[in-house]
């Protein structure tokens, strides 16, 4: 009886320190974000003021309501090319029989294995040819060798797994293949498509590198690149409370959307991984 | 791999019976052939041709403000040397260079130690997850949220937790007497990999969890039934009935990390900048790239890069027999 109870605590001990050690740091840039002043320099575990002057303070900051903006647009205009582009690719891919057809998948599955940084030096050259350099179409443009290849592989694999039958009495009314992708297999792709798209979401929204490379003015920034290149008034004093301020707008839109879809995201995160 | 999806064989539809193609068929590949132009085109343009001109900026000696003048010069960004009047060779080039291998080493300590103990620490909060408890929901909704803040931000947030005068963990160690005096975490030589480490354990260890579960959840239950009616103790039945039947999601789960950890530079570009001990191959490659217009030497350091990881996947999927591209045949 006794081991039983202990056995039991020694669970549940584990599931709190599971549950403190993922939120605390989050939970600490809150409690940070709302102190001023002198208080930012005090170590508190529970909250002791609220004050918004952090947040006054990064919207006055100048560009960061113009980096939020590029951010919400280069996010938003990526995961809308990669799943027209995916969509389609991958009704080819699933669903039509061709020569070469898993090389072309094993190709797409290794460019999502590429290091950013190894076509960090080809891709400046093209974005600035094409006169994309400092522009938020230059983001969007690079954004998608992250997110079509996964983009695709997990449409893929979605659309093999849809019945035959559907498609076959499309084709014996005369459908065509892109009615057949418009009509009959989008309503059906609604769960994978909201779960790839969030998933591209998230990763153009968190984006650094390309971010950092390919824009030099603080308008044209992303917010990650503009938290990062925060500073404060003199080089040696770090702006902590606006920082973080900072972060919890950014991150809180984030976790609220993770918490809302939580099942649909842990199940493309998988497709990604175990089948991929 | 450990689901086989394959589909429903499609050549009932795609292979007519009759040995003429009918012209259901060459349509309907014509179609599928114009589908795939946009995407092929779209990677060609970013990863294709980007990847083909970082190579051959590597052997010309290309500055970033006139990448037209450059001029091919073979080797001499990887490895060259020059025999002096006196006798001496001086060697040159990123394979002579102790940055380079600095770099290296820093790279394969941080991927090692960050993907062992992801695994570890994944394992536990999967068996955790894969138990039923009350508040389950409220642990996978917990677990999420480091693995949603963007890896900048946590960069930051921890900046500030692990900061040498106000930092919480200075503050919570000398509570519990663990250290006598404020370390500055993230600017010493000394703990500035640690500091990364962590961030980067604390970070990416709900990703782990969620694949190894995903693993986990497709174990039948009866074969728990079996070992328990058997009365075998619960650590023994970890080792010989879970890990093996696990170690197919385990094995996807340690190459993602490991692909992604070889590849690593924004936490460090932010946590801990102009640190010798923490600069990873990706980090010392845009600094010649962009910052110290080293351009050439900067393509060649990220060729290097770029081969090893190409290396390691080929090597791993060779070695594994792991079929990436799933049920395709």
């Amino acid at each position: 009886m006794l081991w039983t109870y202990t056995k039991k605590t020694a669970f549940y001990l584990l599931v709190l320190v599971i549950i403190v050690e993922s939120v605390f740091p989050f939970y600490y840039a809150i409690l940070t974000s709302f102190k001023s002043g002198t208080s930012l320099f005090q170590v508190n575990y529970w909250p002791t003021m609220i004050s918004w002057d952090n947040y006054a303070a990064v919207f006055q900051n100048g560009s960061f309501p113009q980096n939020l903006l590029n951010s919400v647009v280069v996010a938003t205009l990526t995961v809308a090319l990669a799943l027209l582009f995916a969509v389609t690719a991958a009704y080819a891919l699933s669903r039509v029989r061709f020569r070469g057809r898993s090389l072309l998948l094993l190709t797409i599955l290794s460019v999502s294995m590429f290091p950013q940084i190894a076509v960090l030096a080809g891709l400046f050259e093209v974005i600035r040819t094409f006169g994309l350099f400092n522009t938020i179409w230059g983001l969007i443009f690079s954004y998608t060798i992250f997110t079509l290849p996964f983009t695709v592989w997990v449409l893929t694999t979605f659309m093999r797994d849809l019945p035959i039958e559907i498609e076959e009495a499309a084709i014996v009314d005369g459908a065509t293949p892109w009615v057949i992708i418009t009509r009959v297999f989008m309503p059906l792709m609604w769960p994978a498509l909201v779960t790839t798209g969030l998933l591209a979401f998230i990763a153009a929204w968190n984006e650094f590198l390309f971010a950092l490379t390919f824009t030099s003015s603080n308008s044209t920034r992303t917010v990650p690149v503009a938290i990062a290149l925060l500073s404060g008034a003199s080089q040696f004093e770090i702006p902590w409370g606006t920082i973080m301020a900072a972060s919890v707008i950014v991150t809180v839109p984030l976790v609220v959307l993770v918490l809302i879809f939580q099942r649909k995201i842990i199940s493309g995160l998988t497709a990604g991984g175990v089948k991929g | 791999m450990t689901t086989e999806t394959s589909a429903p064989p499609i050549g009932v539809l795609a292979k007519p019976a009759q040995p003429i193609k009918s012209e259901l068929f060459v349509s309907r590949t014509r179609a599928a052939m114009l589908f795939l132009v946009p995407m092929i085109v779209a990677l060609a343009v970013v990863a294709g041709w980007p990847l083909y001109r970082t190579i051959y900026y590597s052997f010309t000696n290309a500055s970033l403000s006139d990448l037209a003048a450059a001029q091919f010069v073979g080797f001499k960004n990887y490895f060259s040397w020059i025999t002096l009047k006196s006798g001496r060779t001086i060697y040159s080039g990123v394979l002579a260079d102790p940055q380079w291998w600095n770099a290296v080493w820093n790279t394969v300590r941080f991927a090692v130690v960050s993907v062992v103990l992801e695994t570890v620490f994944g394992t536990v909060v999967a068996l955790v997850l894969n138990a039923e408890f009350r508040g389950r929901g409220i642990v996978r909704a917990a677990i999420l949220i480091p693995w949603a803040i963007p890896t900048i931000v946590s960069a930051k947030m921890w900046g500030w937790m692990l900061n040498d005068q106000f930092g919480i963990i200075n503050d919570i160690f000398l509570h519990l007497h663990l250290i006598d005096h404020k370390i500055a975490w993230t600017a010493s030589g000394d703990t500035a990999m640690i500091a990364v480490l962590v961030v980067d354990i604390w970070k990416t260890t709900p990703f782990m969890a969620l694949l190894i579960l995903a693993g986990l959840q497709m174990i039948p239950k009866d074969i728990y039934e079996a070992t328990e009616i058997d009365g075998i103790n619960p650590i023994k039945t970890f080792f010989y009935v879970t890990l093996p039947l696990v170690r197919p999601a385990l094995m996807v789960a340690v190459i993602f990390r490991v692909l992604d950890a070889l590849r690593i530079f924004d936490l460090i570009y932010v946590l801990t900048p102009n640190s010798a001990q923490t600069k990873t191959m990706s980090v010392i490659s845009r600094e010649n790239l962009i910052d110290f217009d080293k351009f050439a030497y900067g393509s060649a350091e990220s060729t290097l890069l770029f081969l090893i990881i190409a290396g390691i996947t080929i090597l791993y999927i060779w070695l594994g027999r792991v079929n990436l591209a799933g049920g395709d045949n």
